[in-house]
């Protein structure tokens, strides 16, 4: 049952994120990239990874994509007809470099064939001894990394003279 | 698990270069750009959480919570970057800022 529901969720995930690089509207892609993100929080959760599933919907979907939704309303930026899709120049060379490294990736991963251990599930609790015991001063980094991409933020985006 | 490990990585191999081909390709817009970019994050997200549940540790879940710290920092950081240049040029056109020096009379 749950591996068939990891086979949907990953379709979905796949079809919405191509989805969302084919659209020329925006505001659209950011839509689809929500879907995509919902369909890969479920996976998480598959996963037994409830609490990354949980930061992926509260901070990727409701925040990072909110805020690339408010640039592009800052911007005004929501206009499909003034955007033109990159031409055959720009998609042939990605689409071709691209199908070189998945076909190498798939190759490799499908040589070797994993071992089937049975480990026990990671609980919530062992997430929270880990983060703040083991990696304690990795959360102090994340802290200083976040004040400085607020001031840097604030610094890029205050109003002056040009 | 209730998968193999390698279909896991398959699907984390096929975003990542679903993300890859989204950067190569939209270089008109420097929004689409950040979208590869999340997406290419996310697949290594996946990558971290599959590890996390086949060995049973906690660590791989403990950088997939550093990774999205991570990237909540750079989007901000970047999307004011966008703001700013949008200002100067009215374009988010990659191509459009090529100059290094500060003219302000060539157009």
């Amino acid at each position: 049952m749950e591996t068939y529901l990891f086979y949907i969720l990953a379709f979905i995930t796949v079809v919405t994120t191509v989805l969302a690089i084919c659209e020329k509207h925006p505001v659209h892609a950011i839509v689809y990239l929500v879907t995509s993100f919902f369909a890969l929080a479920s996976i998480f959760y598959l996963l037994s990874a409830p609490l990354v599933a949980m930061f992926e919907i509260i901070i990727y979907a409701g925040a990072v994509m909110v805020l690339f939704m408010f640039v592009i309303m800052i911007l005004d930026l929501g206009h499909p007809e003034q955007v033109e899709r990159p031409g055959l120049f720009y998609w042939l060379p990605a689409v071709f470099l691209v199908e070189i490294i998945l076909f190498s990736l798939v190759l490799m991963l499908s040589v070797h064939s994993g071992v089937s251990v049975k480990p026990p599930a990671v609980t919530v609790h062992d997430f929270a001894v880990t983060l703040f015991t083991r990696y304690g001063v990795a959360i102090e980094i994340i802290s200083m990394q976040l004040l400085f991409a607020v001031v840097g933020a604030l610094y890029l985006g205050r109003r002056r003279k040009i | 698990m209730i998968v193999p490990l390698t279909h896991v990585l398959i699907l984390a191999a096929i975003l990542f270069c679903l993300g890859l081909g989204c950067v190569l390709a939209w270089s008109s817009n420097v929004i689409m750009l950040l979208i590869g970019i999340e997406i290419m994050l996310n697949a290594a997200m996946l990558v971290f959480v599959g590890g996390s549940c086949q060995w049973g540790m906690a660590d791989g879940q403990v950088f997939a919570l550093m990774i999205i710290a991570m990237t909540s920092a750079e989007v901000s950081l970047a999307l004011a970057l966008v703001v700013y240049l949008h200002r100067r040029r009215k374009t988010v056109d990659v191509d459009a800022f090529r100059e290094l020096r500060d003219n302000e009379t060539k157009p």
